[in-house]
């Protein structure tokens, strides 16, 4: 981190401080209360789209762990997603709030590692081959097995989850649930990232071999990141159900998340403030794009209209994912890392 | 009656399964090339099999002419889409490729949305002309011969492709070491093109029979195509025959489970198929065991 001539640390404490400065201190003090402040102005729909917003960026720091980090890819994170929200559903009614959302992450985690041990053994793409064999699996097993609890293809409701006397049942409230964990899970992704562990994962991801030749275990490391990734999952699967009062198959799939590995592309892979920049914007050009397209969709006829809706969508974001992965493959959050570089100098130019 | 009915579930699982072959070939041509995995496969399947409906039925070509023009069309789709989004990608690892792959399937799913609507698209009834062949007591039906028959010219024609020509030669090389064959005077960036063309035009043949079979629609058939993954994995990923022979065991499974137990487990066999493999001997049957020094 860049700082004045002559400041520097002089213990430990100092040097692995995340906030460093009086001056970090009061910026962050500031933002946060300025975040909870937030659904005392804001409107109920755009509280939803933030609530969404922030859900994702839980599932895709995840993403970042898995595919960023370690460098695996993952094709079906929301199927994940899909078993933490169904655990979650079928224990909130006996065992209340408190104790069945680190039950239902334990969970996904637990079939994560399923669906991982059997890939981790190979290099290359077999995770993504795995986890599209789970996209498909789980949704058919929560639809096919059990559908007397489940629901089957119905949607199954969710109670607003309670906490003592607190009930979460306004877009307001779940805001605050959801984008405290959002900051927590950030910071732990951060952490996560500059502990041994995450040291280890970045030695996988740039070359397999030589990390095994200096001692990191990869089939352990590349299991407990696929273990944290689903763990993230799950917590991204309760929220969305709490969010939606209720789950279904329908809303966890393949193309959602192909959206959430491009997400993370756009944001920037392996950067956990890049998860947030990408999130917002690929959910904000989805808007705009949902927004322009009530304009534009009229001009066709209006069976035309509708499938012009539905397909501009993808078309979208499939052109923004290949012209980041072709001109800015470090993603937003280098874009931003060169504007400070920028500003720090100006007017100079080195 | 009883066996009657297993090989009834197992000549269908034969003709289903050489069409998962004849997508796996589509796949195992790019991966074996160029060592990306195709992801786009299921969406330019869908694209290859709409435009010989489109030519077929709403243009009414006679057979003959709309197919080898529909394959025309989506080779030429197959460049435009190499040349504009992987050949820029050109040193990146193969991560990054796959994932553009993936980007590519989105971009053309939106556009099949908007070009062909969300409906299932069904083909007019004797489109490939002839009659039901019957032997004994068991029918089969002409379509599914025929594209019984199509696919094993497609494995016999590639497979001699890659052995025997010049061509295919360059391709394998390029496959071990894209940097090294550049070195060594190879045309890396035709090497690109060509595999993306043979297999989008292979897809597209894939597409079209899938589509006589079931009827085309934008959300069904990729899935679908997506059902011939366990059978590359199954026939090693770089193997046109074992794609061909992992794909008819993965047919013939997927019809058999689904005609024995129930059939909704026919949709979700090949997963668990896939899974089983990856646990049990993940270079497959006929892949090449991976051994590699730093």
């Amino acid at each position: 981190m860049w700082r004045p001539c002559g400041t520097f640390d002089v213990n430990y404490r100092q040097d692995y401080a995340i906030v460093r400065t009086p001056v970090q201190w009061c910026l962050m003090i500031g933002s946060l209360v300025a975040i909870f402040l937030v659904p005392h102005w804001a409107s109920g729909r755009a509280l939803n789209i933030i609530n969404l917003i922030t859900i994702t960026v839980i599932s895709v720091q995840g993403v970042n762990i898995l595919t960023g980090m370690t460098g695996q890819i993952t094709l079906g994170q929301t199927a994940f997603m899909a078993v933490g929200a169904y655990s979650f559903t079928l224990m909130v009614k006996y065992l209340g709030f408190c104790l069945s959302v680190p039950l239902a992450m334990l969970v996904t985690g637990l079939v994560g590692l399923i669906f991982g041990i059997s890939s981790l053994r190979i290099k290359g793409f077999y995770l993504a081959l795995a986890t599209l064999g789970a996209q498909f699996i789980i949704p058919w097993l929560i639809v096919n097995v059990r559908p007397d609890l489940t629901g089957g293809t119905d949607t199954l409701p969710v109670p607003a989850p309670r906490f003592g006397d607190f009930i979460f049942d306004t877009q307001g409230k779940i805001f605050y649930l959801c984008t405290s964990l959002a900051i927590l899970g950030t910071y732990f992704a951060r952490n996560i990232q500059r502990s041994r562990i995450g040291r280890a994962f970045m030695a996988i991801r740039d070359n397999d071999l030589a990390a095994q030749s200096m001692g990191i275990e990869i089939f352990g490391y590349k299991l407990l990141a696929f273990f944290i990734c689903s763990i993230y999952a799950g917590l991204a699967g309760i929220l969305y159900a709490v969010w939606m009062r209720g789950v279904s198959v329908e809303h966890f799939e393949l193309l959602e998340s192909i959206w959430h590995l491009g997400m993370l592309i756009v944001g920037g892979m392996g950067s956990v403030a890049g998860v947030w920049l990408g999130v917002i914007f690929i959910r904000g050009l989805d808007l705009l794009v949902r927004y322009i397209g009530v304009y534009i969709g009229p001009i066709f006829s209006a069976s035309s209209s509708a499938a012009f809706m539905l397909g501009i969508g993808p078309i979208v974001f499939g052109v923004v994912g290949i012209l980041f992965l072709i001109f800015e493959p470090k993603g937003l959050y280098r874009i931003w890392e060169r504007f400070k570089a920028f500003y720090r100098l100006w007017p100079f130019s080195y | 009656m009883k066996s009657m009915l297993v090989i009834n579930y197992l000549l269908n699982g034969i003709i289903v399964g050489t069409l998962y072959g004849l997508v796996g070939i589509s796949i195992v041509i790019i991966y074996k090339s160029t060592k990306v995995l195709n992801f786009a496969v299921g969406s330019l399947l869908t694209f290859g099999g709409l435009i010989s409906f489109t030519l077929l039925a709403r243009l009414h070509m006679s057979l003959w002419i709309a197919l080898p023009l529909a394959v025309g069309i989506t080779g030429i789709l197959g460049a435009f889409v190499e040349r504009l989004s992987l050949r820029p990608l050109l040193a990146q690892p193969i991560l990054v490729l796959v994932m553009a792959t993936l980007f590519i399937d989105s971009v053309l799913t939106g556009c099949i949305y908007m070009l062909w609507k969300t409906y299932t698209h069904i083909f007019p009834p004797n489109t490939i002309p002839g009659t039901t062949i019957k032997i004994g007591s068991i029918f089969i039906n002409h379509e599914a011969f025929y594209a019984c028959i199509a696919a094993l010219i497609c494995f016999v024609l590639i497979g001699f492709f890659f052995k025997k020509t010049q061509t295919g030669l360059k391709m394998r090389a390029t496959a071990e070491s894209s940097s090294v064959a550049m070195v060594l005077g190879i045309n890396v960036t035709h090497v690109f093109s060509i595999s993306w063309i043979l297999a989008v035009a292979v897809g597209t043949l894939a597409g079209f029979l899938l589509g006589n079979r079931v009827g085309l629609q934008a959300t069904i058939t990729p899935a679908m195509a997506f059902r011939a993954l366990p059978g590359i994995i199954l026939g090693g990923f770089d193997s046109i025959g074992g794609a061909i022979i992992g794909g008819i065991i993965v047919g013939v499974l997927e019809q058999m489970a689904g005609g024995m137990i129930g059939s909704n487990y026919a949709e979700v066999s090949p997963y668990i198929i896939l899974l089983l493999i990856l646990f049990i001997k993940p270079e497959g049957l006929f892949g090449t065991k991976r051994i590699e020094r730093i």
